[in-house]
């Protein structure tokens, strides 16, 4: 920070900023902090990218968007649409795509950022779950991500609205029906929404305004948030030698991650761009303005959308109830509010109902393997397994046509999938789990095979395992087996009843699903038996004499040869 | 010409310009008239070739006399646009029973499917085949056309007749490469679950525009490929498949280690 060594203008500059702000020791701090380096620490910076394309194409966008529902007659370029009554919102979709220099590229990149901006929150929230980075210190974090994705679900919805065309009115009337449905009030909250009867003339410039200005600003701060806590925090890293909670092992931001994260930006845009000027989205045109009274078919919302439109589809008609004159409407109150509301809330609640099953307070930097959880990852499989299913159920018509079955057949296949596949696909990935678990401890214990069979002068077969390298090792032993949580008795020793116990056993309960089966990792004594036994490892070493007869194909299975070794 | 000036007075004039004329009209209706006797002849043998091809390949479910059965409808009335439609796209005769007549290579040429429709339409008034005047895109308003589409058929045939789904296995096929001349036909005459829109619903000017606005959709999209022109479903897969599959491989390539 010295005023006289400054050379050059850029060193003058520098140190001009430096003397106003105090910068110099922020970047030099950020310069050398030190981030882990794996390919799926990059999935959340899809998403970071995609906003700001969202934000650059988005803005070009705002330039010839008029977000009203007057009406007007179409007089440009396209040939199907000419003459025709449509909103000016309508027309100046069309007119920035046709008729504005590099307006459909914009508005192409902008819609496929959209998508792609959601598929990356999405990815990147799996492998947030599936690594247990939401573990303490960063549940918050994991809440932060949360209402960003939801963000970004009313962001897409608000600007899959706005082009005024038959497609997106379509989704609109499902959402004043969605109103509508809420018992009481819904009625009132509908003409609350659309300034009248729907579609009224005010819907439109309502979104809009939620659209540019409420939704991406509210983005921006949690983004500025969610960045902020993974700095407070220090960023996760994936178990492996010589990491542990306490460290970092990385490289620095300076000059490592500036070139690769700066870099990744622009693959990013390019992808994006690319998929703008090659393949057509949305087209509107198509559509036509919107009237309230066609609905085409193949009608779905964008895909991050699709599980509600399978909700509804999936739920049959009969849940209509007339109680006194007044409608009560299950067939769209359970599909539309019920079933997401339960999703969401899982998502939302579950790194405090893990804590509170574990009642484990130590801070978290190594991620787990998905493996050593198994009922963490059987979970967040099964949600996955409900969310593909009800967003198929949204594609059924589709599914039928593109694969020739009945659509009658695909909807009653998953109105009973989307209640058996989610059990079935939690169990599987549990017993996956555990099997990979068994399959890690096997190799800690024994090593890798090697598909040699030697056999002893006294006619005993082995097969000769090559012993496991450390980074093996630590990766295979370093983590927790959490056990069921232990409860007080009911009563204390003067034999009164205890506060709380009945909560503490539903959660005691809970924590048993959570934790019954687990396989514990290998521990230094379990090790040190195994290896006094292994002494027939090292045979090939110590006594190339004592094989007799051996090869790959001989027939005595391992497991019986090691069983065999260990009765010795 | 002098000559025949000097002679105009002469008795005879009225007699012969009499037989002159006669010889012109009777000239005229033998240059005209046989045609259409012809024409006669051609369609008598054209109804009898296809009464010949009906029996021989649609009588089986239609009856001898067309008058159909249970699940069979009769063919007495349909006239011969039905008739073009269903055996020029192939539906008839059908492969086998399912949940719809599907489209396959015509079993019939050209000649034989008139035929067969000459036989048909000579059973009963019904619907003719469209002539190529009436199905010319080119006349038609791609824009009147949207609209009646939108309305009429986009809720089955989708927005830009990509198809779609109807009940128990049935669909609403894609229009993409069916011909003007069967467009028409399909919607004078109602094929399987698909309603009639007769000329008093929907006037032949504007059958002709429904055309137009179809025949626009096969130049392709402004904006690139169209993905199937099937909406945001086929959008959303590809995104996952080529955009975050795309990134991802970036990002493994640059998550990498140099060494």
């Amino acid at each position: 920070m010295s005023t006289t060594q400054a050379q050059g203008p850029l060193a003058g500059a520098a140190d001009y900023l430096d003397q106003r702000t105090g910068i110099a020791s922020v970047v030099k701090g950020f310069a050398r902090k030190i981030f882990p380096d794996h390919w799926s620490f990059l999935l959340g910076e899809i998403a970071l990218y995609s906003f700001v394309v969202l934000i650059i194409s988005g803005v070009f966008l705002t330039m010839f968007f008029v977000p009203s529902m007057g009406l007007v007659e179409y007089t440009g370029p396209v040939s199907t649409m000419s003459g025709q009554l449509v909103s000016e919102a309508f027309n100046s979709t069309l007119r920035l795509s046709f008729e504005v220099r590099g307006g459909l590229l914009m508005r192409q990149i902008h819609h496929w950022a959209a998508l792609l901006f959601m598929a990356a929150i999405v990815t990147h929230m799996m492998r947030v779950f599936f690594t247990g980075a939401f573990r303490k210190p960063r549940e918050l974090n994991w809440m932060v991500g949360f209402i960003l994705m939801i963000l970004g679900l009313a962001a897409g919805f608000t600007g899959y609205s706005l082009p005024d065309d038959v497609l997106s009115g379509n989704g609109l009337r499902i959402t004043d029906g969605v109103i509508k449905a809420i018992p009481v009030i819904g009625a009132y909250m509908s003409y609350f929404v659309f300034g009248g009867e729907f579609p009224g003339g005010d819907i439109i410039p309502r979104l809009f305004t939620i659209h540019i200005l409420v939704v991406p600003a509210l983005i921006l701060a949690l983004v500025g948030l969610h960045l902020l806590f993974v700095v407070v925090h220090k960023h996760t890293q994936y178990p492996g030698g010589g990491r542990t909670d306490k460290n970092v092992v990385g490289f620095p931001l300076f000059p490592i991650y500036v070139a690769k994260a700066g870099g990744f930006f622009f693959i990013v845009f390019g992808v994006i761009a690319l998929m703008g000027a090659t393949m057509a989205i949305n087209n509107v045109w198509n559509y036509g303005p919107y009237d309230p009274s066609p609905v085409g078919a193949g009608a779905q919302p964008d895909w991050y959308m699709l599980f509600l439109e399978g909700s509804l589809r999936l739920m049959p008609g009969q849940a209509e109830f007339v109680i006194g004159g007044y409608t009560l409407s299950l067939n769209v109150l359970i599909p539309a509010v019920v079933i997401p509301g339960i999703l969401f809330t899982f998502l939302a609640v579950y790194p405090f109902l893990e804590s509170a099953v574990t009642k484990d307070k130590r801070e978290h930097h190594v991620l787990d393997r998905p493996r050593n959880v198994p009922v963490r990852t059987g979970l967040g499989v099964g949600f996955l397994t409900a969310f593909i299913i009800l967003a198929l159920a949204g594609s059924n018509d589709l599914i039928a046509t593109h694969f020739s079955l009945s659509i009658n057949s695909i909807t009653w296949v998953f109105r009973i999938g989307f209640f058996v596949a989610p059990v079935l696909a939690f169990w599987i990935t549990k017993r996956i789990c555990i099997g990979l678990q068994r399959k890690d401890r096997e190799l800690v214990l024994h090593g890798h095979e090697t598909g040699r069979i030697v056999r002893f002068a006294d006619g005993e077969y082995i097969e000769v395992h090559k012993p496991i390298n450390d980074q093996e090792r630590w990766l295979r032993v370093s983590y927790d087996a959490h056990k069921p949580l232990e409860i007080e008795p009911r009563e204390d020793s003067r034999g009164v009843r205890r506060k709380g116990f009945k909560q503490d056993a539903r959660l005691q309960k809970l924590s048993r699903f959570f934790y019954e089966d687990r396989v514990e990792p290998v521990t230094p004594t379990e090790l040190a038996a195994a290896h006094s036994h292994g002494e027939h490892d090292q045979i090939d070493a110590h006594a190339p004499a004592a094989q007799l007869a051996g090869g790959s194909g001989a027939s005595v299975s391992d497991h019986d040869a090691d069983s065999h070794g260990h009765q010795h | 010409m002098k000559a025949l000036a000097a002679r105009r007075h002469h008795r005879f004039t009225p007699v012969v310009l009499l037989l002159l004329a006669l010889l012109v009209t009777g000239g005229l209706y033998a240059a005209l008239a046989p045609t259409s006797a012809s024409a006669d002849t051609a369609a008598t043998d054209d109804i009898a070739a296809g009464e010949k091809l009906f029996l021989a390949n649609c009588a089986t479910c239609h009856g001898v006399n067309a008058e159909g059965r249970d699940e069979v409808p009769s063919l007495i009335g349909v006239g011969s646009a039905a008739v073009n439609f269903q055996v020029g796209t192939g539906r008839m005769p059908m492969a086998m029973n399912g949940p719809q007549a599907e489209a396959k290579p015509a079993q019939f040429d050209a000649k034989q499917t008139s035929q067969l429709a000459a036989y048909v339409a000579s059973l009963g008034p019904g619907p003719s085949t469209p002539t190529a005047e009436q199905v010319d895109p080119a006349l038609g308003d791609p824009s009147m056309g949207a609209q009646i589409f939108r309305t009429n058929c986009a809720m089955c045939h989708n927005a830009v007749g990509a198809g779609g789904a109807l009940s128990e296995g049935k669909f609403a096929p894609a229009l993409t490469d069916t011909t003007p001349t069967h467009i028409y036909e399909a919607m004078l005459t109602g094929p399987q679950s698909m309603p009639v829109f007769n000329d008093a619903t929907i006037t032949p000017e504007e059958k002709r525009d429904v055309i137009a606005y179809l025949v626009e959709q096969r130049e392709g999209s402004a904006g690139g490929l169209d993905l199937g022109g099937i909406g945001p479903v086929s959008e959303g897969l590809w995104i996952w498949i080529v955009g975050i599959g795309s990134l991802i491989g970036c990002a493994v390539w640059i998550g990498a280690k140099s060494s």
